[in-house]
């Protein structure tokens, strides 16, 4: 029994964190989401919805660059081969920063399923430039009416019907259906069918398409807990640094619970994160009902922390000039992506009050003998 | 070594173990409270019984009645005790708070005469910290400890003081110079409860048992000795004992997993008739229990790698606490126009323990510091925010 991080696991979190602080702070984030370029480049001829694009792009090669998009690709296709239990803390920063580029939905989901499919050549050949972060893959999956990134990706990894198929995105019809969150380019993708894009059926397809559900539940609750976190930051400098009857308001008590109440479901969802993360690419019942626990919780908890934060913010978080409304923007969009909590919910229920998952003490860890 | 969430072999068997001598010889019947008299007695006798098969506080190191065995192996024996329904601890004060305080801060003389006796469940400790006017606000207590020769002289006031009543000995707060303020020159001292000038009154709890008292302190005199740690340092060790209640060893996940467990099953049974939305609440029951249950193994392995536990208590006082009331109350919603009704009345039905549950988890928000004191501890240790 060991729940602890190793050293190098905090390392590359904390280098990604230094990394997401320069490329991705708040002015770059309200920069993209205002089509304005970041850069004071008065010269540049390019026109700015350009400069936004090019600005994202030299962000994605700069995270390429540490190696992120192939962390958990296999180290014969260029990746790191490493594991969800390394890349859940990444995820978790992303969120923080509440990255503008697909890369959590990349690194996370899409490399790991392409390695599972890697015996097709044209897989293989792919996994290899994805694992690289020189070709950016956009991910579809019944759960969600929507692609991620369609839009701006070079590939669509699509599991429906039953099957999986792989095509360039350009060869996709879709439709833009803009989003409240600025920074998330949500498309509807036509189904596509046919030889020359399927790379799996059946069982295959079937198991593949768990485990991006499995890895897509994981990584949004990563996610959120890291927007959690952020959110919990702002507000605390925020309360420290108004004053209002003569003081800091964050020494009155009204704010101070909340603000601690916000932090107990944080600190309770971490864990769970954490242990959904050893479970990723397990099928079984139980780590299904974990992995479900762990999108409730952390939804439940960037909810409550976007709710308490934009209270403490008053009539400043309610206004486009502080920085607050990305971070809740993200956190309302994440909690319907990759099964919402009714759908969360109803799949617990279905395995813990009605399926037969032993409960009880001894059986959080595995199905202790009784 | 990376995560991994397996135990192992020998744990494995470890759980066989106590799981084998506790279906042996936990009581066929639930014991009646211990917060009555006759309770109390059999609870005592309980704590015998642990003892004599070595399972009196197994973390403690062997020479004072332990087993010296580590956190995980901790955890598990807990899982398999509330597993079993195994009688509630009587020396939970003694065993969970002032024990590990003795561990940290006591002389070598100190643990040797205290822990094995509290070990074998001889003596029974309570807790003397509160008073009338020192509450949440603990820090003006006033009962005095004036040194005469090699005797402190104990005068005051504790109130709140659980299993007083009936209890052997307590730990207490007293100011060693009068005139001193606030969290200065305060003294942790160890005092006899049936000793010449302490006098204890038992107060009767919302259910109508003296699970609390008053203990007066009227020129009592204790040896020097009795005080741990040094004249002064009692605020220290006192806000470390705190951290115990709030922390790891008070309140292990396994007692919620087995509400979690019981509610669920109640609600099977009265599925039909519940108020709409209680699956919702039943299955947060489950998460809840199970996030504590990853949050103790993880703080678990953390204090084993060198870590410790500081203000992280306070955020687990208020998750157990408001997760046990939350599971009370649906239950007492899933029974609906029997919840009032105790165990013994001819048409209980299966009520069972959940009133007396329901009774006691409304103290959870109240021991042990409130949880309003709680997440200002939280909000200013933890978050950064500026005090009052």
């Amino acid at each position: 029994m060991d729940f602890t991080f190793t050293t190098e696991q905090r390392l590359m979190a904390s280098a990604f964190r230094e990394l997401a602080d320069t490329v991705c702070s708040p002015q770059q984030l309200r920069a993209a989401a205002e089509g304005r370029r970041h850069a004071a480049d008065a010269a540049g001829a390019a026109d700015a919805t350009d400069a936004v694009a090019a600005e994202s792009q030299a962000r994605w090669h700069q995270f390429a660059a540490i190696g992120i998009a192939g962390v958990l690709a296999p180290e014969a296709y260029g990746g790191m081969g490493l594991t969800d239990v390394d890349f859940v803390l990444i995820a978790e920063q992303a969120g923080h920063a509440a990255l503008p580029e697909p890369l959590v939905e990349h690194a996370g989901l899409a490399v790991p399923a392409l390695a599972e499919l890697a015996q097709e050549p044209r897989v293989a050949e792919l996994l290899a430039k994805a694992a690289a972060g020189r070709t950016c893959v956009a991910i579809g999956h019944p759960i969600n009416p929507f692609v991620l990134d369609a839009g701006r990706s070079d590939y669509l990894l699509l599991a429906h019907n039953h099957e999986i198929h792989l095509l360039e995105s350009t060869h996709a019809r879709l439709i833009a259906q803009p989003s409240i969150d600025p920074s998330r380019k949500l498309f509807k993708v036509e189904p596509v069918s046919g030889d020359s894009t399927r790379v799996a059926t059946e069982n295959r397809a079937q198991q593949v398409a768990q485990r991006i559900l499995a890895r897509g539940s994981l990584y949004c609750a990563a996610q959120l807990v890291g927007l959690c976190a952020r959110m919990i930051e702002l507000a605390v400098a925020y309360a420290r640094e108004r004053r209002q009857f003569g003081k800091p308001i964050g020494a009155c008590q009204a704010i101070k619970h909340q603000l601690a109440t916000a932090q107990v479901k944080l600190e309770f969802a971490r864990p769970v994160l954490y242990a959904a993360a050893t479970r990723a690419g397990l099928l079984d019942e139980r780590s299904q009902a974990v992995l479900s626990h762990a999108k409730i919780a952390a939804t439940d908890a960037a909810d409550f922390a976007a709710r308490t934060a934009l209270q403490v913010h008053g009539a400043m978080g309610y206004s486009w000039e502080v920085d607050l409304h990305f971070y809740m923007k993200r956190a309302w969009a994440l909690a319907g992506a990759w099964g919402d909590r009714g759908f969360h919910l109803r799949r617990l229920g279905d395995r813990l009050l009605e399926g037969g998952l032993p409960l009880g003490p001894g059986h959080t860890f595995e199905d202790v003998q009784t | 070594m990376a995560i991994q969430l397996h135990y192992t072999p020998e744990q494995t068997t470890f759980r066989a173990q106590a799981r084998a001598w506790l279906r042996e010889h936990v009581p066929a019947e639930p014991l009646p409270t211990l917060e009555s008299e006759v309770g109390f007695v059999q609870h005592r006798e309980w704590e015998r019984t642990l003892a004599r098969g070595n399972w009196g506080m197994i973390t403690w190191p062997r020479e004072y009645g332990g087993r010296g065995v580590g956190l995980i192996e901790w955890l598990i024996f807990e899982e398999e005790y509330y597993r079993a329904q195994a009688p509630a601890r009587v020396n939970q004060n003694g065993l969970f708070l002032l024990g590990p305080t003795l561990m940290e801060f006591g002389t070598a003389l100190q643990k040797s005469r205290f822990l094995p006796q509290m070990a074998a469940g001889e003596t029974i400790w309570a807790q003397a910290w509160s008073e009338p006017q020192a509450g949440s606000d603990l820090a003006a207590l006033s009962a005095t400890a004036r040194r005469d020769g090699s005797q402190y002289v104990l005068r005051g006031h504790k109130i709140w003081s659980s299993r007083a009543t009936f209890a052997d000995w307590c730990f207490g707060l007293f100011r060693s110079d009068p005139d001193s303020q606030r969290h200065r020159d305060l003294s942790f001292i160890l005092v006899p409860l049936r000793h010449p000038g302490v006098r204890v009154r038992g107060i009767r709890q919302i259910h109508g048992e003296p699970g609390f008292a008053e203990v007066f302190f009227e020129d009592a005199r204790v040896p020097l000795e009795n005080r741990v740690g040094e004249a002064g340092q009692g605020w220290e060790i006192a806000m470390a004992t705190a951290g115990f209640e709030r922390g790891l060893m008070l309140r292990s996940p396994a007692r919620f997993q087995v509400t979690a467990h019981r509610l669920f099953e109640l609600y099977r049974r009265h599925a039909s008739t519940a108020e709409p939305g209680l699956a919702a609440t039943v299955l947060q029951a489950w998460m809840d229990a199970e996030a504590y249950t990853l949050n103790t193994y993880m703080t678990a392995t953390r204090i084993m790698a060198g870590g410790s536990i500081g203000v992280e208590a306070s955020l687990n006082k208020i998750f157990w606490s408001e997760l046990d009331l939350s599971m009370h109350r649906a239950a007492l919603s899933l029974l609906g126009a029997r919840a009032e009704l105790l165990p013994h009345a001819p048409d209980a039905g299966d009520v069972g323990a959940w009133l007396e549950g329901f009774l006691f988890s409304l103290a959870g928000p109240i021991y042990a510091g409130t949880n309003e004191i709680q997440r200002n501890i939280i909000a200013e240790k933890l978050l950064g925010l500026p005090r009052e």
